[in-house]
């Protein structure tokens, strides 16, 4: 079996909020997603994702601003990290 | 200026002449010396040179001035090559480190001497990204942002960057080179009131400072203002600027102005 890894970044720290980054890496080799190479992301929210079979298996921590630092603004907060598993393509 | 602040960039479609793109064409082929760090601009390029012509336009020489003012030093120039049909792109990045400076910033001058397309792997940036506090490709594992920016322009084109934007080189999928002429210059003088400021209290500069991008987080987009306003006020050195009231509120400490 091979992973399948998307990762989408939400609005919120909500499963249902709206996508607003996204990536994708294919352990079969079937692809090879890279930067910059679509506009639109694959799903509206990353319940959409659940909804076609992806399993979440990561979810960003919340975590509360560092004291000194509360107005600071650096990655996106809100990463989600979902698998399908497929078969090995190769024999 | 305001739209800079905002979203990181300042793009000049084909205000280069064709003769000095297609000089550059051929001079960056073969390559170019590389220059000592921090010789002023004055001193960097020879009067017979591309990017001496390039900088004496006046759009390109105004637009410069404004950002970085009079008698900039050249902190390194490059040549950028993106090969054909080969197969990666760069991963999202800002250059350099992290650079926290909250009343400075370098710019990233960006010129294409030659007509980019869509699968020519253009420079991908993310309008409004400067200011996150990121450490070179920490956040390569990000492919796409909604409202990313795939670089497609004429001839000629000149791209001015907040050193602080998030960006990579696209995959080329073309059978022809891809060519970009990089010069990053950094500030002498205080970056204070250097453009012409006739239009600073124009309702358009505060809507432009206030401008949420789709790629950003929804309470994220509010701190993303805030530092917008604490670098507008460092720019034009007006302390009591605001949107919003963003600022003043979470500074208002009436404990400290108390003789009581």
């Amino acid at each position: 079996m091979r992973q399948q890894v998307l990762v989408l970044y939400l609005s919120t720290s909500a499963l249902d909020s709206h996508v607003v980054g996204w990536s994708r890496y294919d352990g079969t080799g079937r692809s090879r997603p890279t930067t910059g190479d679509s506009d639109e992301p694959p799903y509206p929210t990353g319940l959409a994702a659940l909804q076609d079979g992806w399993r979440l298996f990561q979810a960003s921590q919340m975590l509360p601003p560092q004291a000194g630092h509360e107005y600071d603004v650096s990655f996106l907060k809100h990463e989600f990290f979902f698998e399908k598993l497929e078969e090995d393509p190769r024999p | 200026m305001a739209r800079f602040v905002s979203q990181g960039f300042l793009r000049l479609d084909a205000v280069v002449p064709q003769e000095i793109n297609e000089r550059a064409v051929a001079t960056l082929a073969d390559g170019l010396p590389d220059l000592p760090y921090g010789i002023p601009l004055d001193e960097a390029f020879a009067s017979d040179t591309f990017v001496h012509e390039l900088l004496a336009l006046p759009v390109v020489a105004g637009a410069v001035k404004s950002l970085v003012g009079p008698a900039p030093t050249v902190d390194h120039h490059a040549v950028h090559v993106r090969e054909p049909h080969e197969g990666q792109a760069q991963p999202l990045h800002g250059d350099a480190i992290i650079d926290v400076r909250p009343d400075a910033f370098d710019i990233q001058l960006m010129y294409y001497p030659h007509e980019v397309t869509a699968d020519m792997g253009g420079t991908l940036s993310v309008p409004g990204t400067h200011l996150r506090r990121i450490n070179e490709t920490d956040i390569g594992r990000v492919q796409n942002l909604r409202g990313q920016r795939r670089l497609t322009c004429p001839a000629g084109t000149v791209v001015l960057l907040h050193h602080g934007i998030w960006h990579s080189g696209r995959r080329n999928d073309t059978a022809r080179r891809r060519y970009m002429y990089k010069l990053r210059l950094n500030p002498t003088v205080p970056q204070v009131r250097l453009w012409d400021t006739t239009d600073l209290h124009d309702q358009a500069v505060t809507a432009e400072l206030g401008t949420y991008f789709p790629w950003c987080e929804q309470a994220t987009a509010r701190l993303e203002i805030y530092n917008r306003i604490l670098l507008w006020r460092a720019l034009t050195g007006d302390d009591s600027f605001d949107i919003e009231y963003w600022v003043t509120r979470v500074s208002n400490r009436p404990a400290l102005r108390s003789h009581a």
